[in-house]
């Protein structure tokens, strides 16, 4: 288990390694001459040399590369170059906003996933499995943009019920945010309540299968015990990969569904630094999304691990 | 002396294409989806003959005028015509993420199957590389690149291929590995079967099915991708007739014009949830035949 | 419990017909089938792929698959109707009055539940035990089921215990409730030799102690011989035959079941000597049965009336047989025999011949490269050395069988001939020169002197080319002719492996699986190779196929004179084929031996054993009961010493763990890697295993 452990962490150090240079090279050696998108095409050649040599720009990739991570590392995540202020207190404040909200998606979206993806692969190909199959199906693959266009229709223009906009003060506080956290919420928890269903459907059906199942079943147990204690114990098991791994489309979900309703998180920020060629700003979002979706990959690793014997005591 | 298993796979190509059509047709899902996908298809190819107005011409007298026999889905604020502009924008939205698609399979396929077969460190060092390039969320991947490619049409692009093909790659890589311990390779390393012709003659035909499912996924997804940058402001640019980005220039006059908010996004529903149903029907019959 | 039944049927089956349902078309799976299975009876049903008995199994325990359904007939449970039970009606017989002891036992335990609790929860459900009581009774099963450590495997999850432990654990699973019927699924298929000697005893032992009913539903001729009371022969969903065991395997009634028996090496035969009788053709699909008797088309008995469907005929001492001309059978006016193939008996070779392949202290051993995730972790697996040192020939026309158990290396040795594995240490020889390691440095024309004919032929065929690509491409790329040329050999190979012409134009799913190895051998035989390998040539064959197989393969080596490395688990085949035989365990050979030699003492201890646990195809065989302790070590842990002393029956003491043993050969060209002198074995040893004269001689 420890040897787990150890492993996971050296993979997870070094897949952050990775994803850190490619994020360096797109954002910092991709675009070409930095000092003229900072100081836009006018600028004279003097005032561009004088900018790379502040920002160290003539140095070696690899020079600049190490400087960057080290000073990342530290906290010193540098000033946006369009606000010309320190990143970091931005980004963690915008951080705050988008776990409120990723929170309120997740504890909506889990419970509803899991038991409309059970009740579907325990009745496989019968109407209720129909019906949640194609439901889900349909909404999987819609841009979050569009569900939440309807649903504001819907229950803002049309019943009244919540507030269209969610640009809440930025400082809010869990409480005050709920009421305008509830509509994006909503939009982005259909999305991945279908991606959720879907896959602990596909599980369930896969474990249904197996030889095991069918001893159980031969033994006269009832039809609970062979379903809770045989059944489900192993299919939702790989259902914690699932749900790690859709953090990623939890994660993408949030960028648009913050720009759809002004709401003041990472994804908005996001966009502004895209639309501003901010790339510090850009770097850092980046970097702290990477660092999250990461440590909620290995949480999802280790929780397996402790409950599946066969890696436990591998 | 166990009884020998069934391999699988079946014959002639023409007769598993029409079976497989037939069997997308049995159920009612999976024949919508397919006859979405069809509809969409042809759009794309005849649009410009069947649009009754330019793609930009704008006919200011009829500005926000909702549909009507004229304008069958009304027009927006510079009165373009949203019939013409959600038909041409099937072409142009098809042919974006279809050709991101395609160059993501086409790579995606020959680094998989070279990488799976070939194994070892190279094998190991690719996907290492993957890996952490599947560690970026995919919208966060394609807006990290937008960032610095600045938005076009050929950035998007370059925004699907970068994103998907490492997905492909891994599925294919799959195949690759469960095939190459089977004795129908050995048999063409023993017979001095050049790499091309393993690659491709002997391995691809095996991944075929899952490629096909796994394909018509990523061309969903790139679509949803475009759609999404596009609404975002940061993918394709004005006059384009892309769907998410008529969609955000008609956020702005929704309560005068809703309708030209409502078909274009009603068209980017149609396609994705169209193109996921297919997807859907294709892999049961790819499964079922296997079976 | 239900003493009234003492005396009479536990099981009665009658008239059933069971069908499945795919894709709008339906076939049947058993066609009017019926049997008693008297109390206490152990009841064999035997049948080659096809023939309905794991439907069988499943069927008599209420619980076809969801597209499986009984068209007519009856199954009577200690005079309980079955048939069109409910779920729930069926729940309280499940496990409590009749339970299922299934294939697979790795699949068949839950992952994640430990083994204690998964027995445990029978006696809970059924009888109510709770704590202490509960878990006593289930140590005391575990006991009864012969493991050694019942404690530790009460504690353990199914992956952390071999084979072998998990099918112990399934059968006190089945036996807990003391039920009236049990129903065998091949129950040891997939066991090693060795694994299911054991298990069979156990079978045996427990089903005469307690007087449970039995279903046992097998392929393997050898098994039912050994665990048997009666015995049913399955064919392509019928029921052909039935009788006692022994009058059953002494005089078979019906012409399938003489074929089958026919065409089954028995240990100790060989091919110099006797002659294996394939049956013509292949088994039927479901649903292209022919009308009338359903054999007729594979029968040399096959006469006008034969069109008709033949009743079950009694035939006298509890016997049926589904054949017309049953009477002249018995009488002796007919023989049901196949006709013996025309090729004369092989004349015998051996390794002292011309030698095509040689073999000195040849090792593979993996020490893999580091993953870039173990560079990090300095985490390095632990060295598997599966082939240790082996010194072989091979002479021309010469086969040299090669034995062993699973994980015993014997694959990787033939991978290492090939050069798909490189050996990493000792030389190869072919033809007196030196044979390169990898397959990389071998030259094409090295290529074209070996052939293999690979494991399984449904993978050793690419599904997705035709039976002529996958034929004609050795042909351009090791002999260079063109494809038309190619193309107008492919015709000659196919009509010498006796396939039609028109097979070009398939693919490898419209062969059945004993047409499919025809095409591997056309294949291996392209370039009229010195050396044949051929691993498992056979083993996934049905066992009326498999005849036909082994003849062919000797024809045509005989034909090409090609050496033949020809490697398997079973010691019966390989007796059968080969020249001289070699022993292999754990990467080290045991034994080397001319095959007239191998099946008298002395034999190496490891070789006794498994001459004892191969099940005889022959119910009045006696056999000594060799049974070797504990379980294979794993191959990244050999023993020091001589590898075998850990299970050795003959073991002598600390020499065998500390040194290893030398090479012993006495002067009928045996030799031995043993502490023991070979005298002493000789004197120490007798042949494990006799057939009982009174069955009918083959030749």
């Amino acid at each position: 288990m420890s040897r787990f452990l150890l492993r996971r962490l050296a993979f997870l150090l070094l897949t952050l390694l990775i994803t850190s240079i490619i994020v360096f090279a797109v954002t910092q050696l991709l675009p070409g001459d930095v000092a003229r998108i900072i100081l836009g095409r006018e600028a004279g050649e003097q005032a561009l040399e004088q900018l790379r040599q502040k920002l160290g720009l003539n140095d070696p990739p690899f020079v600049q590369y190490g400087r960057w991570l080290w000073n990342f590392m530290r906290g010193d995540w540098g000033d946006s170059f369009s606000t010309r202020m320190p990143i970091r207190a931005v980004v963690l404040q915008r951080l705050r906003n988008s776990l409120m909200l990723a929170g309120t998606i997740v504890a909506l979206a889990l419970p509803l996933a899991l038991t409309a993806g059970v009740i579907a692969g325990l009745n496989r190909d019968r109407p209720v499995d129909n019906l949640i199959s194609i439901a889900s199906l349909s909404v999987v693959g819609l841009p979050e943009f569009v569900t939440g266009l309807v649903l504001i229709e819907v229950l803002s223009f049309k019943l009244h019920i919540l507030p269209a906009n969610s640009s809440i003060p930025v400082q809010a506080s869990f409480f005050e945010a709920l009421p305008m956290l509830i509509l994006p919420a909503l939009t982005a928890t259909l999305v991945l309540l279908a991606y959720i269903a879907r896959l602990t459907r596909a599980g369930v059906i896969e474990e249904l299968k197996q030889p095991y199942v069918r001893t159980a079943v031969l033994k006269g147990l009832s039809w609970t015990t062979v379903t809770f204690r045989h059944v489900l114990r192993n299919a939702l098991l790989p259902t914690i990969t699932v749900i790690a791994i859709s953090f990623g489309w939890l994660i993408s979900g949030l960028i648009v569904v913050e720009n759809v309703f002004n709401y003041p998180g990472l994804g908005r920020l996001l966009v502004f630094a895209i639309d501003r060629r901010d790339l510090p700003l850009l770097q850092a979002i980046t970097m702290i999304t990477v660092l999250g979706y990461a440590l909620s990959n290995l949480g999802a690793d280790l929780i397996y691990a402790a409950l599946n014997p066969r890696i436990r005591l591998g | 002396m166990i009884a020998a298993g069934n391999s699988g796979a079946a014959p002639p190509r023409g007769r598993r294409l029409n079976a497989l059509l037939a069997g997308l047709y049995r159920h009612s899902a999976s024949a919508l989806g397919t006859s979405i996908v069809v509809l969409f298809l042809t759009l794309a190819l005849i649009g410009p003959l069947i649009a009754p107005f330019g793609l930009n011409e704008q006919i200011a007298t009829d500005a926000l005028a909702p549909p009507s026999g004229k304008h069958l889905f009304g027009t927006d604020l510079l009165g373009r015509d949203v019939f013409s502009r959600v038909i041409l924008g099937a072409r142009q939205v098809l042919e974006l993420a279809g050709t991101g698609t395609l160059i993501a399979v086409l790579l995606g396929t020959s680094i998989g199957l070279f990488s799976g077969y070939r194994g070892g460190w190279l094998d190991e060092l690719v996907m290492r590389f993957f890996d952490s390039l599947l560690s970026l969320p995919a919208l966060l991947l394609a807006l990290l690149l937008l960032g610095t490619l600045g938005p076009s049409q050929r950035s998007v692009l370059v925004v699907i291929a970068v994103v998907y093909t490492p997905i492909v790659a891994r599925v294919v890589r799959s195949v690759a590995l469960s095939v190459k311990t089977k004795g129908f390779i050995d048999a063409a390393r023993l017979q001095g079967e050049s790499l091309g012709r393993i690659l491709f003659r002997e391995i691809f035909p095996s991944a075929l099915p899952t490629l096909a499912v796994e394909a018509s996924l990523r061309f969903s997804y790139a679509i949803f991708l475009v759609a999404s940058l596009g609404f975002l402001g940061i993918g394709v640019q004005p006059p384009s007739p892309d769907w998410g980005l008529m969609v955000k220039e008609a956020r702005a006059y929704v309560s005068q014009a809703p309708w030209a908010l409502y078909f274009p996004a009603g068209a980017i529903a149609m396609i994705v949830v169209g193109v996921n149903l297919m997807a859907d029907g294709l892999k049961r019959e790819l499964q079922a035949s296997r079976e | 419990m239900h003493s009234e039944h003492r005396n009479g049927d536990t099981l009665k089956i009658e008239d059933l017909t069971v069908s499945y349902h795919t894709g709008g078309t339906s076939v049947q799976a058993l066609r009017s089938l019926s049997l008693n299975i008297r109390f206490g009876e152990t009841y064999g049903i035997v049948g080659e792929s096809g023939s309905g008995k794991s439907t069988l199994a499943l069927a008599v325990m209420g619980f076809l698959p969801a597209n499986g359904a009984i068209e007519s007939g009856r199954i009577i449970f200690q005079g309980e109707e079955l048939r069109g039970r409910s779920r729930t009606a069926m729940r309280a017989l499940w496990g409590m009055r009749m339970a299922l002891v299934p294939q697979d036992p790795l699949a068949s335990l839950n992952p994640s539940l430990r083994i204690g609790a998964q027995v445990a929860e029978v006696l809970q459900q059924h009888l109510g035990l709770k704590g202490e009581a509960l878990r006593q009774r289930v140590l005391e099963l575990l006991r009864t089921v012969r493991l050694s450590d019942p404690e530790r495997v009460y504690a353990s999850y199914p992956h952390q215990v071999s084979g072998g432990q998990q099918q112990r654990a399934l059968i006190a699973m089945a036996l807990s409730t003391e039920p009236e019927l049990l129903v065998l699924d091949e129950p040891t298929t997939g066991l090693d030799t060795t694994t299911q000697a054991a298990v069979l005893d156990l079978i045996r032992d427990l089903m005469r102690v307690r007087g449970t009913a039995a279903l046992y539903v097998t392929h393997n001729l050898g098994v039912v011989a050994r665990v048997c009371d009666r015995v049913a022969v399955l064919y392509a969903g019928e029921l052909v035959e039935d009788g006692p065991t022994n009058g059953l395997y002494r005089q078979p009634l019906h012409p399938y079941t003489r074929g089958l028996l026919d065409s089954v090496p028995r240990l100790g035969e060989n091919k110099s000597a006797v002659r294996l009788r394939s049956i013509q053709g292949s088994i039927p699909a479901l649903d292209e049965l022919p009308g009338g008797c359903i054999f007729r088309p594979r029968c040399s008995l096959a006469i006008e009336i034969c069109k008709q469907d033949p009743p079950l005929n009694p035939s006298g001492e509890g016997r049926t047989s589904r054949c017309h001309r049953w009477e002249e059978i018995l009488r002796g006016e007919v023989s049901a025999r196949q006709k013996t193939p025309d090729a004369s008996l092989a004349k015998p070779h051996t390794a002292r011949d011309e030698t095509i392949l040689g073999m000195e202290e040849v090792e593979v051993h993996f020490h893999r490269g580091l993953t870039l995730r173990e560079m990090i972790t300095a985490g390095r697996p632990p060295g598997v050395r599966a082939v240790d040192g082996v010194d072989l020939q091979v002479g021309r026309g010469s086969t040299l069988g090669l034995v062993g158990e699973s994980g015993s290396g014997k694959t990787t040795l033939a991978r290492a001939v090939m050069g798909l594995t490189p050996r990493t240490a000792g030389e190869m020889f072919l033809l007196g020169s030196e044979l390169p390691a990898g397959l990389g440095q071998r030259d094409k024309e090295t290529r074209t002197h070996l052939q293999i004919v690979i494991q399984n032929p449904s993978e050793a065929l690419n599904p997705y080319l035709t039976i002529g690509e996958s034929l004609r491409r050795p042909l351009q790329t090791l002999l260079g002719l063109s494809r038309s040329e190619a193309d107008s050999r492919v015709h000659d190979l196919l009509e010498a492996v006796h396939l039609q012409p028109e097979y070009a134009r398939r693919f490898p799913v419209e062969l059945s699986g004993g047409e499919k190895q025809r095409v591997v051998i056309a294949r291996a035989f392209t370039t009229n190779p010195d050396l044949l390998v051929a691993d498992e040539a056979v083993s996934s064959l049905d066992v009326s196929v498999q005849a036909s197989i082994l003849n062919l393969l000797s024809e045509l080596q005989a034909e090409h004179a090609s050496g033949m490395l020809f490697i398997s688990h079973d010691l019966a085949v390989v007796g059968f084929l080969a020249d001289d035989i070699a022993v292999i365990y754990l990467g080290k050979l045991m034994e080397r031996s001319p095959v007239r030699t191998v099946f008298d003492p002395p034999y190496h201890p490891y070789t006794e054993a498994l001459l004892s646990a191969i099940p005889l195809i022959d119910p009045a065989a006696e056999q000594v009961e060799i049974r070797l302790e504990g379980e294979v070590p794993a191959a990244s842990q050999i023993p020091a010493g001589c590898p075998f002393h850990t299970r050795c029956h003959r073991f002598l003491g600390d020499i065998c763990v500390e040194e290893k043993p030398p090479w012993r050969r006495n002067e009928a060209g045996k030799e031995i890697y043993c502490h023991i002198p070979l005298d002493e074995l000789e004197r120490k040893q007798s042949r494990p295993f006799a057939f009982d004269s009174g069955m009918e001689q083959r030749g």
